[in-house]
Protein backbone atom coordinates (compact mmCIF):
# COMPACT_ATOMS: atom_id res chain seq x y z
CA UNK A 1 0.00 0.00 0.00
CA UNK A 2 1.21 3.45 -0.90
CA UNK A 3 2.14 5.74 1.97
CA UNK A 4 -0.43 8.47 2.48
CA UNK A 5 0.39 12.12 2.86
CA UNK A 6 -1.43 14.25 5.42
CA UNK A 7 -0.84 18.00 5.52
CA UNK A 8 -1.97 20.10 8.48
CA UNK A 9 -2.21 23.85 7.93
CA UNK A 10 -2.10 25.93 11.09
CA UNK A 11 -2.85 29.65 11.05
CA UNK A 12 -1.94 30.15 14.71
CA UNK A 13 0.06 33.28 15.38
CA UNK A 14 1.61 32.84 18.81
CA UNK A 15 4.35 30.45 19.79
CA UNK A 16 3.54 28.08 21.31
CA UNK A 17 0.12 28.17 19.71
CA UNK A 18 -3.06 26.36 20.73
CA UNK A 19 -4.05 26.31 17.03
CA UNK A 20 -0.86 24.39 16.25
CA UNK A 21 -1.49 22.13 19.24
CA UNK A 22 -4.96 21.32 17.93
CA UNK A 23 -3.56 20.65 14.44
CA UNK A 24 -1.00 18.24 15.90
CA UNK A 25 -3.59 16.40 18.01
CA UNK A 26 -5.90 15.99 15.02
CA UNK A 27 -3.04 14.70 12.87
CA UNK A 28 -2.13 12.17 15.56
CA UNK A 29 -5.74 10.98 15.78
CA UNK A 30 -5.89 10.44 12.03
CA UNK A 31 -2.52 8.73 12.09
CA UNK A 32 -3.61 6.34 14.85
CA UNK A 33 -6.76 5.34 13.02
CA UNK A 34 -4.81 4.72 9.82
CA UNK A 35 -2.23 2.70 11.77
CA UNK A 36 -5.03 0.41 12.96
CA UNK A 37 -5.60 -0.37 9.27
CA UNK A 38 -1.87 -0.84 8.67
CA UNK A 39 -1.74 2.32 6.59
CA UNK A 40 1.36 4.43 6.89
CA UNK A 41 0.98 8.17 6.75
CA UNK A 42 3.50 10.95 6.48
CA UNK A 43 2.45 14.11 8.28
CA UNK A 44 3.62 17.61 7.34
CA UNK A 45 2.58 20.66 9.33
CA UNK A 46 2.57 24.06 7.63
CA UNK A 47 2.72 27.05 9.97
CA UNK A 48 1.31 30.02 8.09
CA UNK A 49 2.97 32.46 10.51
CA UNK A 50 6.34 31.54 8.98
CA UNK A 51 4.93 32.29 5.52
CA UNK A 52 3.11 35.53 6.37
CA UNK A 53 5.40 37.85 4.37
CA UNK A 54 5.64 35.40 1.48
CA UNK A 55 1.84 35.17 1.35
CA UNK A 56 1.50 38.97 1.22
CA UNK A 57 4.18 39.17 -1.48
CA UNK A 58 2.44 36.53 -3.55
CA UNK A 59 -0.79 38.52 -3.38
CA UNK A 60 1.13 41.50 -4.77
CA UNK A 61 3.35 39.82 -7.38
CA UNK A 62 1.21 36.88 -8.46
CA UNK A 63 3.79 34.19 -7.85
CA UNK A 64 4.98 32.35 -4.70
CA UNK A 65 8.46 32.39 -3.22
CA UNK A 66 10.15 28.96 -3.32
CA UNK A 67 9.19 28.18 0.32
CA UNK A 68 5.58 29.21 -0.13
CA UNK A 69 5.47 27.35 -3.44
CA UNK A 70 6.54 24.19 -1.63
CA UNK A 71 3.76 24.66 0.97
CA UNK A 72 1.11 25.17 -1.72
CA UNK A 73 2.46 22.13 -3.54
CA UNK A 74 2.25 20.03 -0.37
CA UNK A 75 -1.43 20.93 0.13
CA UNK A 76 -2.16 20.29 -3.54
CA UNK A 77 -0.60 16.82 -3.48
CA UNK A 78 -1.85 15.74 -0.04
CA UNK A 79 -4.24 12.81 0.41
CA UNK A 80 -5.88 14.69 3.26
CA UNK A 81 -5.73 18.18 4.75
CA UNK A 82 -6.31 19.45 8.26
CA UNK A 83 -7.08 23.18 8.20
CA UNK A 84 -7.00 24.99 11.53
CA UNK A 85 -7.55 28.69 12.08
CA UNK A 86 -8.03 30.90 15.09
CA UNK A 87 -11.42 32.61 14.95
CA UNK A 88 -10.95 36.35 14.46
CA UNK A 89 -13.91 38.74 14.19
CA UNK A 90 -16.47 35.97 13.68
CA UNK A 91 -14.52 34.08 11.00
CA UNK A 92 -11.23 32.46 9.96
CA UNK A 93 -8.19 34.73 10.18
CA UNK A 94 -7.13 36.85 7.22
CA UNK A 95 -3.86 34.96 6.98
CA UNK A 96 -5.69 31.64 6.76
CA UNK A 97 -7.95 32.92 3.97
CA UNK A 98 -5.06 34.55 2.11
CA UNK A 99 -3.19 31.24 2.03
CA UNK A 100 -6.14 29.33 0.62
CA UNK A 101 -6.70 32.17 -1.87
CA UNK A 102 -3.32 31.24 -3.33
CA UNK A 103 -4.09 27.53 -3.71
CA UNK A 104 -5.44 26.63 -7.14
CA UNK A 105 -9.26 26.54 -6.98
CA UNK A 106 -9.20 22.98 -8.35
CA UNK A 107 -6.45 21.73 -6.04
CA UNK A 108 -8.77 20.56 -3.27
CA UNK A 109 -11.49 19.06 -5.43
CA UNK A 110 -12.51 15.74 -3.90
CA UNK A 111 -9.84 15.95 -1.22
CA UNK A 112 -10.73 14.98 2.37
CA UNK A 113 -10.45 18.05 4.59
CA UNK A 114 -10.93 18.34 8.33
CA UNK A 115 -11.71 21.84 9.55
CA UNK A 116 -10.95 23.01 13.05
CA UNK A 117 -10.63 26.25 14.95
CA UNK A 118 -9.56 27.76 18.22
CA UNK A 119 -10.87 30.71 20.18
CA UNK A 120 -11.13 32.28 23.58
CA UNK A 121 -14.73 31.25 24.11
CA UNK A 122 -17.00 28.48 22.83
CA UNK A 123 -19.47 31.13 21.67
CA UNK A 124 -17.60 31.37 18.35
CA UNK A 125 -17.71 27.65 17.57
CA UNK A 126 -20.32 27.94 14.81
CA UNK A 127 -17.83 29.96 12.74
CA UNK A 128 -16.60 26.50 11.71
CA UNK A 129 -19.90 25.72 10.04
CA UNK A 130 -20.69 29.24 8.89
CA UNK A 131 -17.26 30.19 7.53
CA UNK A 132 -14.75 27.35 7.17
CA UNK A 133 -17.15 24.70 5.87
CA UNK A 134 -18.56 26.91 3.06
CA UNK A 135 -15.03 27.94 2.04
CA UNK A 136 -14.04 24.32 1.50
CA UNK A 137 -17.42 23.47 0.00
CA UNK A 138 -16.71 26.13 -2.63
CA UNK A 139 -13.39 24.43 -3.32
CA UNK A 140 -15.29 21.13 -3.72
CA UNK A 141 -13.37 19.48 -0.91
CA UNK A 142 -14.88 16.56 1.03
CA UNK A 143 -15.22 18.18 4.44
CA UNK A 144 -15.58 15.55 7.19
CA UNK A 145 -18.78 15.76 9.25
CA UNK A 146 -17.10 16.54 12.56
CA UNK A 147 -15.48 19.97 12.81
CA UNK A 148 -13.49 20.54 15.97
CA UNK A 149 -13.60 23.76 17.94
CA UNK A 150 -11.29 24.20 20.91
CA UNK A 151 -12.05 27.07 23.26
CA UNK A 152 -9.47 27.93 25.92
CA UNK A 153 -11.58 26.16 28.57
CA UNK A 154 -11.66 22.94 26.52
CA UNK A 155 -7.97 22.36 27.19
CA UNK A 156 -8.76 21.99 30.90
CA UNK A 157 -12.14 20.28 31.06
CA UNK A 158 -13.72 16.99 30.16
CA UNK A 159 -17.08 16.34 28.59
CA UNK A 160 -20.41 16.64 30.34
CA UNK A 161 -23.68 14.78 29.99
CA UNK A 162 -24.49 16.69 26.79
CA UNK A 163 -21.14 16.98 25.01
CA UNK A 164 -18.05 14.91 24.48
CA UNK A 165 -14.81 16.43 25.70
CA UNK A 166 -12.15 17.75 23.34
CA UNK A 167 -10.13 14.48 23.17
CA UNK A 168 -13.22 12.50 22.11
CA UNK A 169 -14.11 15.07 19.45
CA UNK A 170 -10.54 15.02 18.16
CA UNK A 171 -10.63 11.21 17.98
CA UNK A 172 -13.94 11.21 16.12
CA UNK A 173 -12.87 13.88 13.60
CA UNK A 174 -9.45 12.30 13.07
CA UNK A 175 -11.14 8.95 12.52
CA UNK A 176 -13.53 10.38 9.94
CA UNK A 177 -10.63 11.96 8.06
CA UNK A 178 -8.64 8.69 8.20
CA UNK A 179 -11.56 6.69 6.78
CA UNK A 180 -11.90 9.05 3.82
CA UNK A 181 -8.16 9.08 3.19
CA UNK A 182 -7.89 5.29 3.32
CA UNK A 183 -10.72 4.76 0.86
CA UNK A 184 -9.43 7.36 -1.58
CA UNK A 185 -8.27 6.10 -4.95
CA UNK A 186 -4.55 6.26 -5.68
CA UNK A 187 -3.23 9.60 -6.92
CA UNK A 188 -3.19 10.00 -10.66
CA UNK A 189 -0.25 11.77 -12.21
CA UNK A 190 -1.87 14.35 -14.43
CA UNK A 191 -0.20 15.49 -17.62
CA UNK A 192 -0.33 18.93 -19.16
CA UNK A 193 -1.28 17.65 -22.61
CA UNK A 194 -3.94 20.06 -23.85
CA UNK A 195 -5.86 17.49 -25.86
CA UNK A 196 -9.10 19.42 -25.82
CA UNK A 197 -7.47 22.51 -27.29
CA UNK A 198 -5.84 20.49 -30.00
CA UNK A 199 -9.30 19.45 -31.13
CA UNK A 200 -10.67 22.98 -30.80
CA UNK A 201 -7.82 24.38 -32.92
CA UNK A 202 -8.17 21.64 -35.50
CA UNK A 203 -11.88 22.44 -35.82
CA UNK A 204 -11.07 26.06 -36.58
CA UNK A 205 -8.31 25.47 -39.08
CA UNK A 206 -9.61 26.49 -42.47
CA UNK A 207 -6.52 26.21 -44.62
CA UNK B 1 18.97 36.88 -32.96
CA UNK B 2 16.82 39.98 -32.60
CA UNK B 3 17.17 42.43 -29.70
CA UNK B 4 14.74 45.15 -28.88
CA UNK B 5 12.52 46.84 -26.36
CA UNK B 6 8.87 46.62 -25.46
CA UNK B 7 6.78 49.21 -23.71
CA UNK B 8 3.59 49.05 -21.70
CA UNK B 9 2.90 52.75 -22.18
CA UNK B 10 2.04 53.50 -18.56
CA UNK B 11 1.74 57.05 -17.26
CA UNK B 12 3.27 56.64 -13.82
CA UNK B 13 4.31 59.24 -11.28
CA UNK B 14 8.06 59.44 -10.81
CA UNK B 15 8.36 58.44 -7.13
CA UNK B 16 11.53 60.49 -6.68
CA UNK B 17 9.89 63.85 -7.48
CA UNK B 18 6.15 63.18 -7.45
CA UNK B 19 5.75 64.27 -11.05
CA UNK B 20 3.73 62.38 -13.68
CA UNK B 21 4.11 63.13 -17.38
CA UNK B 22 1.07 64.35 -19.29
CA UNK B 23 -0.37 61.96 -21.87
CA UNK B 24 1.16 64.10 -24.57
CA UNK B 25 4.58 63.94 -22.92
CA UNK B 26 4.31 60.18 -22.50
CA UNK B 27 3.33 59.66 -26.12
CA UNK B 28 6.17 61.86 -27.40
CA UNK B 29 8.57 60.12 -25.03
CA UNK B 30 7.53 56.76 -26.46
CA UNK B 31 8.38 57.98 -29.95
CA UNK B 32 11.74 59.33 -28.73
CA UNK B 33 12.46 55.94 -27.12
CA UNK B 34 11.65 54.09 -30.36
CA UNK B 35 13.89 56.42 -32.39
CA UNK B 36 16.65 55.90 -29.84
CA UNK B 37 16.24 52.15 -30.20
CA UNK B 38 16.98 52.45 -33.90
CA UNK B 39 19.86 54.86 -33.28
CA UNK B 40 21.64 52.49 -30.88
CA UNK B 41 21.25 49.54 -33.26
CA UNK B 42 18.38 47.58 -31.72
CA UNK B 43 16.19 45.49 -34.03
CA UNK B 44 12.70 45.70 -32.57
CA UNK B 45 10.36 48.20 -30.93
CA UNK B 46 7.08 46.82 -29.61
CA UNK B 47 4.22 48.79 -28.08
CA UNK B 48 1.49 47.55 -25.80
CA UNK B 49 -2.21 48.13 -26.38
CA UNK B 50 -4.44 49.34 -23.58
CA UNK B 51 -7.87 50.87 -23.32
CA UNK B 52 -7.84 52.26 -19.81
CA UNK B 53 -5.85 54.80 -17.81
CA UNK B 54 -3.04 55.09 -16.79
CA UNK B 55 -1.99 53.72 -20.18
CA UNK B 56 -1.78 55.76 -23.40
CA UNK B 57 -1.29 53.31 -26.31
CA UNK B 58 -4.87 52.62 -27.40
CA UNK B 59 -4.01 53.02 -31.08
CA UNK B 60 -0.85 51.02 -31.82
CA UNK B 61 -0.83 51.29 -35.62
CA UNK B 62 -1.09 55.10 -35.45
CA UNK B 63 1.95 55.12 -33.19
CA UNK B 64 3.85 52.50 -35.19
CA UNK B 65 3.01 54.17 -38.53
CA UNK B 66 4.50 57.42 -37.25
CA UNK B 67 7.62 55.62 -36.04
CA UNK B 68 7.84 53.74 -39.34
CA UNK B 69 8.06 57.04 -41.19
CA UNK B 70 10.94 58.17 -39.01
CA UNK B 71 13.04 55.00 -39.00
CA UNK B 72 14.80 52.84 -41.56
CA UNK B 73 15.59 49.50 -39.97
CA UNK B 74 13.57 49.04 -36.82
CA UNK B 75 11.05 46.18 -36.85
CA UNK B 76 7.76 47.47 -35.43
CA UNK B 77 5.83 45.09 -33.28
CA UNK B 78 3.26 44.90 -30.49
CA UNK B 79 3.26 43.66 -26.92
CA UNK B 80 0.50 42.74 -27.22
CA UNK B 81 -2.30 43.16 -29.76
CA UNK B 82 -5.61 42.28 -28.11
CA UNK B 83 -6.90 39.39 -30.17
CA UNK B 84 -9.88 39.00 -27.84
CA UNK B 85 -11.49 42.45 -27.91
CA UNK B 86 -10.36 43.78 -31.30
CA UNK B 87 -12.22 42.81 -34.41
CA UNK B 88 -9.88 40.45 -36.26
CA UNK B 89 -10.97 42.07 -39.53
CA UNK B 90 -9.71 45.44 -38.32
CA UNK B 91 -6.44 43.88 -37.13
CA UNK B 92 -5.98 42.32 -40.59
CA UNK B 93 -6.57 45.68 -42.29
CA UNK B 94 -4.60 47.90 -39.90
CA UNK B 95 -1.48 45.77 -39.77
CA UNK B 96 -1.44 45.04 -43.49
CA UNK B 97 -1.60 48.80 -44.08
CA UNK B 98 1.22 49.32 -41.59
CA UNK B 99 3.22 46.59 -43.28
CA UNK B 100 3.02 48.42 -46.63
CA UNK B 101 3.95 51.78 -45.11
CA UNK B 102 6.87 50.23 -43.22
CA UNK B 103 8.11 48.22 -46.21
CA UNK B 104 7.62 44.95 -44.37
CA UNK B 105 9.18 45.96 -41.05
CA UNK B 106 6.18 44.72 -39.10
CA UNK B 107 5.26 41.76 -37.00
CA UNK B 108 2.86 41.48 -34.09
CA UNK B 109 2.25 39.62 -30.90
CA UNK B 110 -1.18 38.38 -29.94
CA UNK B 111 -2.32 38.62 -26.35
CA UNK B 112 -5.61 38.29 -24.52
CA UNK B 113 -5.51 41.23 -22.12
CA UNK B 114 -6.32 40.70 -18.46
CA UNK B 115 -8.27 43.86 -17.62
CA UNK B 116 -11.77 42.62 -16.87
CA UNK B 117 -13.85 45.69 -17.85
CA UNK B 118 -12.13 46.06 -21.24
CA UNK B 119 -14.00 42.98 -22.43
CA UNK B 120 -17.53 44.31 -21.83
CA UNK B 121 -16.47 47.78 -23.03
CA UNK B 122 -15.76 46.12 -26.37
CA UNK B 123 -18.80 43.86 -26.23
CA UNK B 124 -17.04 40.71 -25.06
CA UNK B 125 -16.87 38.47 -21.98
CA UNK B 126 -13.56 37.77 -20.23
CA UNK B 127 -14.72 34.25 -19.39
CA UNK B 128 -14.56 33.60 -23.13
CA UNK B 129 -10.95 34.85 -23.31
CA UNK B 130 -9.38 31.67 -24.63
CA UNK B 131 -12.17 30.78 -27.12
CA UNK B 132 -12.07 34.40 -28.38
CA UNK B 133 -8.29 34.24 -28.84
CA UNK B 134 -8.59 30.98 -30.73
CA UNK B 135 -11.50 31.87 -33.00
CA UNK B 136 -10.44 35.46 -33.72
CA UNK B 137 -6.92 34.39 -34.62
CA UNK B 138 -8.20 31.64 -36.89
CA UNK B 139 -10.12 34.32 -38.81
CA UNK B 140 -7.16 36.74 -38.90
CA UNK B 141 -4.91 33.96 -40.19
CA UNK B 142 -7.37 33.21 -42.97
CA UNK B 143 -7.95 36.87 -43.92
CA UNK B 144 -4.23 37.32 -44.60
CA UNK B 145 -3.95 34.13 -46.64
CA UNK B 146 -7.13 33.95 -48.69
CA UNK B 147 -8.19 36.75 -51.03
CA UNK B 148 -11.90 36.08 -50.68
CA UNK B 149 -13.18 34.84 -47.35
CA UNK B 150 -16.46 33.19 -46.42
CA UNK B 151 -16.57 32.74 -42.69
CA UNK B 152 -18.88 32.09 -39.79
CA UNK B 153 -18.00 31.82 -36.11
CA UNK B 154 -19.44 32.20 -32.65
CA UNK B 155 -18.29 35.70 -31.79
CA UNK B 156 -18.43 37.87 -34.87
CA UNK B 157 -20.94 38.62 -37.57
CA UNK B 158 -20.41 36.23 -40.53
CA UNK B 159 -18.49 37.25 -43.64
CA UNK B 160 -19.54 36.36 -47.16
CA UNK B 161 -17.24 37.21 -50.04
CA UNK B 162 -15.07 39.50 -47.94
CA UNK B 163 -11.62 40.66 -49.03
CA UNK B 164 -9.40 42.32 -46.46
CA UNK B 165 -7.45 45.17 -48.03
CA UNK B 166 -4.69 46.00 -48.52
CA UNK B 167 -3.47 42.46 -49.13
CA UNK B 168 -0.26 41.70 -47.19
CA UNK B 169 2.88 43.17 -48.76
CA UNK B 170 4.11 40.82 -51.54
CA UNK B 171 1.53 38.30 -50.35
CA UNK B 172 3.51 37.60 -47.16
CA UNK B 173 1.50 38.10 -43.96
CA UNK B 174 3.23 39.71 -40.98
CA UNK B 175 4.89 37.13 -38.74
CA UNK B 176 2.87 36.50 -35.60
CA UNK B 177 3.99 35.78 -32.07
CA UNK B 178 1.61 34.60 -29.37
CA UNK B 179 2.30 35.96 -25.93
CA UNK B 180 1.19 34.34 -22.73
CA UNK B 181 2.45 34.14 -19.18
CA UNK B 182 0.55 31.17 -17.86
CA UNK B 183 -1.92 29.72 -20.37
CA UNK B 184 -0.76 26.47 -21.95
CA UNK B 185 -3.59 26.84 -24.50
CA UNK B 186 -1.76 29.82 -26.04
CA UNK B 187 1.52 27.89 -26.27
CA UNK B 188 -0.52 25.18 -27.98
CA UNK B 189 -2.05 27.74 -30.37
CA UNK B 190 1.39 29.13 -31.32
CA UNK B 191 2.65 25.59 -31.91
CA UNK B 192 -0.40 24.64 -33.97
CA UNK B 193 0.20 27.44 -36.50
CA UNK B 194 3.99 27.25 -36.40
CA UNK B 195 3.97 30.86 -35.16
CA UNK B 196 6.33 32.32 -32.59
CA UNK B 197 5.79 32.04 -28.85
CA UNK B 198 6.76 34.92 -26.58
CA UNK B 199 7.02 34.64 -22.83
CA UNK B 200 6.95 37.91 -20.93
CA UNK B 201 9.43 36.35 -18.48
CA UNK B 202 9.26 39.32 -16.13
CA UNK B 203 6.85 38.60 -13.36
CA UNK B 204 7.38 34.92 -12.84
CA UNK B 205 10.24 32.65 -11.79
CA UNK B 206 12.34 31.21 -14.60
CA UNK B 207 11.14 27.68 -13.90
CA UNK B 208 7.67 28.72 -15.00
CA UNK B 209 9.00 30.21 -18.25
CA UNK B 210 10.94 27.00 -18.85
CA UNK B 211 7.82 24.85 -18.61
CA UNK B 212 5.76 27.06 -20.93
CA UNK B 213 8.48 27.23 -23.60
CA UNK B 214 9.19 23.49 -23.33
CA UNK B 215 5.50 22.78 -23.92
CA UNK B 216 5.47 25.08 -26.96
CA UNK B 217 8.60 23.47 -28.43
CA UNK B 218 7.26 19.96 -27.95
CA UNK B 219 3.92 20.81 -29.55
CA UNK B 220 5.61 22.75 -32.40
CA UNK B 221 7.35 19.51 -33.35
CA UNK B 222 4.13 17.53 -32.81
CA UNK B 223 2.38 19.67 -35.44
CA UNK B 224 5.18 19.01 -37.91
CA UNK B 225 6.72 22.46 -38.22
CA UNK B 226 10.24 21.27 -37.42
CA UNK B 227 12.26 20.04 -34.49
CA UNK B 228 11.61 21.45 -31.01
CA UNK B 229 14.89 23.36 -31.34
CA UNK B 230 13.61 25.10 -34.48
CA UNK B 231 10.54 26.58 -32.79
CA UNK B 232 10.57 30.38 -32.68
CA UNK B 233 10.88 31.68 -29.12
CA UNK B 234 10.96 35.21 -27.74
CA UNK B 235 11.53 36.36 -24.19
CA UNK B 236 10.97 39.52 -22.24
CA UNK B 237 13.42 40.88 -19.75
CA UNK B 238 13.71 43.76 -17.39
CA UNK B 239 17.00 45.48 -16.56
CA UNK B 240 18.40 48.62 -15.05
CA UNK B 241 22.10 49.34 -15.50
CA UNK B 242 24.81 51.65 -14.33
CA UNK B 243 28.55 51.25 -14.69
CA UNK B 244 28.63 50.48 -10.99
CA UNK B 245 26.09 47.90 -9.83
CA UNK B 246 25.59 49.64 -6.45
CA UNK B 247 24.66 52.84 -8.29
CA UNK B 248 22.13 50.93 -10.39
CA UNK B 249 20.51 49.45 -7.28
CA UNK B 250 20.42 52.80 -5.46
CA UNK B 251 18.90 54.63 -8.43
CA UNK B 252 16.36 51.97 -9.38
CA UNK B 253 15.14 51.06 -5.89
CA UNK B 254 12.51 53.84 -5.49
CA UNK B 255 11.09 52.94 -8.92
CA UNK B 256 11.01 49.26 -8.00
CA UNK B 257 9.50 49.87 -4.56
CA UNK B 258 6.65 51.90 -6.06
CA UNK B 259 6.21 50.07 -9.36
CA UNK B 260 2.54 49.61 -10.29
CA UNK B 261 2.77 45.84 -10.74
CA UNK B 262 4.97 44.51 -7.96
CA UNK B 263 5.69 47.55 -5.79
CA UNK B 264 5.10 47.45 -2.05
CA UNK B 265 5.68 43.73 -2.11
CA UNK B 266 8.94 41.78 -2.08
CA UNK B 267 12.30 43.49 -1.73
CA UNK B 268 14.32 44.36 -4.82
CA UNK B 269 16.81 41.71 -3.71
CA UNK B 270 14.17 38.94 -3.39
CA UNK B 271 12.53 39.88 -6.69
CA UNK B 272 15.89 39.94 -8.47
CA UNK B 273 16.65 36.49 -7.12
CA UNK B 274 13.25 35.00 -7.89
CA UNK B 275 12.58 36.55 -11.32
CA UNK B 276 14.74 37.49 -14.32
CA UNK B 277 14.91 41.17 -13.23
CA UNK B 278 18.53 42.32 -13.29
CA UNK B 279 19.68 45.55 -11.65
CA UNK B 280 23.41 46.04 -11.88
CA UNK B 281 26.34 46.53 -14.23
CA UNK B 282 26.18 45.91 -17.99
CA UNK B 283 28.26 42.77 -17.44
CA UNK B 284 25.70 41.43 -14.94
CA UNK B 285 22.96 42.01 -17.51
CA UNK B 286 25.01 40.21 -20.16
CA UNK B 287 25.60 37.21 -17.88
CA UNK B 288 21.99 36.97 -16.74
CA UNK B 289 20.60 37.30 -20.27
CA UNK B 290 22.95 34.65 -21.64
CA UNK B 291 21.61 32.46 -18.83
CA UNK B 292 18.09 32.61 -20.33
CA UNK B 293 19.45 30.30 -23.02
CA UNK B 294 19.97 27.63 -20.37
CA UNK B 295 16.32 27.99 -19.38
CA UNK B 296 14.54 27.97 -22.76
CA UNK B 297 17.18 26.83 -25.26
CA UNK B 298 18.50 28.90 -28.17
CA UNK B 299 15.92 31.55 -28.89
CA UNK B 300 15.24 34.18 -31.49
CA UNK B 301 14.09 37.39 -29.88
CA UNK B 302 14.98 39.21 -26.67
CA UNK B 303 12.95 42.27 -25.73
CA UNK B 304 13.69 44.43 -22.71
CA UNK B 305 11.22 46.52 -20.74
CA UNK B 306 13.02 49.83 -20.13
CA UNK B 307 10.52 52.66 -19.75
CA UNK B 308 8.05 51.91 -17.00
CA UNK B 309 7.38 52.68 -13.34
CA UNK B 310 7.86 56.42 -13.79
CA UNK B 311 11.47 56.37 -14.99
CA UNK B 312 12.17 59.77 -16.63
CA UNK B 313 12.81 59.89 -20.38
CA UNK B 314 16.39 61.07 -19.88
CA UNK B 315 17.16 57.99 -17.78
CA UNK B 316 15.48 55.66 -20.27
CA UNK B 317 17.52 57.10 -23.14
CA UNK B 318 20.70 56.63 -21.09
CA UNK B 319 19.68 53.03 -20.46
CA UNK B 320 19.20 52.50 -24.21
CA UNK B 321 22.68 53.90 -24.86
CA UNK B 322 24.16 51.38 -22.45
CA UNK B 323 22.03 48.59 -23.89
CA UNK B 324 22.98 49.39 -27.48
CA UNK B 325 26.64 50.15 -26.90
CA UNK B 326 27.76 47.78 -24.19
CA UNK B 327 25.25 44.96 -23.85
CA UNK B 328 23.64 43.98 -27.14
CA UNK B 329 26.86 43.81 -29.24
CA UNK B 330 28.29 41.31 -26.75
CA UNK B 331 25.03 39.36 -26.54
CA UNK B 332 24.80 39.15 -30.36
CA UNK B 333 28.27 37.71 -30.56
CA UNK B 334 27.93 35.32 -27.62
CA UNK B 335 24.50 34.00 -28.59
CA UNK B 336 25.66 33.50 -32.19
CA UNK B 337 28.72 31.55 -31.01
CA UNK B 338 26.64 29.32 -28.76
CA UNK B 339 23.88 28.65 -31.24
CA UNK B 340 24.09 25.35 -33.09
CA UNK B 341 23.51 25.21 -36.86
CA UNK B 342 19.91 24.48 -37.75
CA UNK B 343 18.39 26.86 -35.22
CA UNK B 344 16.72 29.51 -37.42
CA UNK B 345 16.45 33.24 -36.92
CA UNK B 346 13.06 34.80 -36.33
CA UNK B 347 11.26 35.13 -39.66
CA UNK B 348 11.25 38.59 -41.24
CA UNK B 349 9.51 39.81 -44.36
CA UNK B 350 11.54 39.07 -47.53
CA UNK B 351 11.64 42.83 -48.28
CA UNK B 352 13.35 43.37 -44.93
CA UNK B 353 15.80 40.57 -45.53
CA UNK B 354 16.57 41.98 -48.98
CA UNK B 355 17.03 45.49 -47.63
CA UNK B 356 19.56 44.13 -45.19
CA UNK B 357 21.46 42.62 -48.04
CA UNK B 358 21.58 39.06 -46.91
CA UNK B 359 19.85 37.81 -50.00
CA UNK B 360 16.92 36.03 -48.41
CA UNK B 361 14.06 36.20 -50.90
CA UNK B 362 11.93 33.33 -49.80
CA UNK B 363 8.27 32.72 -49.23
CA UNK B 364 6.51 33.33 -45.93
CA UNK B 365 8.35 31.85 -43.05
CA UNK B 366 11.74 32.10 -44.69
CA UNK B 367 14.25 33.00 -42.07
CA UNK B 368 16.62 35.89 -42.30
CA UNK B 369 19.26 37.27 -40.02
CA UNK B 370 18.40 40.66 -38.72
CA UNK B 371 20.71 43.41 -37.69
CA UNK B 372 23.89 41.41 -37.80
CA UNK B 373 26.05 43.05 -40.42
CA UNK B 374 28.42 40.65 -42.07
CA UNK B 375 26.61 37.53 -40.96
CA UNK B 376 25.12 35.62 -43.85
CA UNK B 377 21.43 34.78 -43.52
CA UNK B 378 20.57 31.24 -42.68
CA UNK B 379 18.18 29.63 -45.11
CA UNK B 380 16.39 26.38 -44.72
Amino acid sequence: MEQLKLVAVSAGLSSPSSTRLLADRLAEAAQERLAEQDRKVEVEVIELRDLATAIANNLVTGFPSPTLGAAIDAVTKADGVIAVSPIFTASYSGLFKSFFDLVDPQALTGKPVLVAATGGTARHSLALDHALRPLFAYLRALVVPTAVYAASEDWGSSGDEYTEGLPARIRRAGGELAELMASRPARDESTDEPGEYERQLADLRFD
Amino acid sequence: MQFGIFTVGDVTTDPTNGRAPTENERIKATVAIALKAEEVGLDVFATGEHHNPPFVPSSPTTMLGHIAARTENLILSTSTTLITTNDPVKIAEDYAMLQHLADGRVDLMMGRGNTGPVYPWFGQDIRQGIPLAIENYALLHKLWREDVVDWEGKFRTPLQGFTSTPRPLDGVPPFVWHGSIRSPEIAEQAAFYGDGFFHNNIFWPAEHTRRMVALYRKRYAHYGHGTPEQAVVGLGGQVFMRKNSQDAVREFRPYFDNAPVYGHGPSLEDFTEQTPLTVGSPQQVIDRTLGFREVVGDYQRQLFLMDHAGLPLKTVLEQLDILGEEVVPVLRKEFANLRPAGVPDAPVHPAVAAARGNGTHGPAGTTGTTGTPGTPGKED
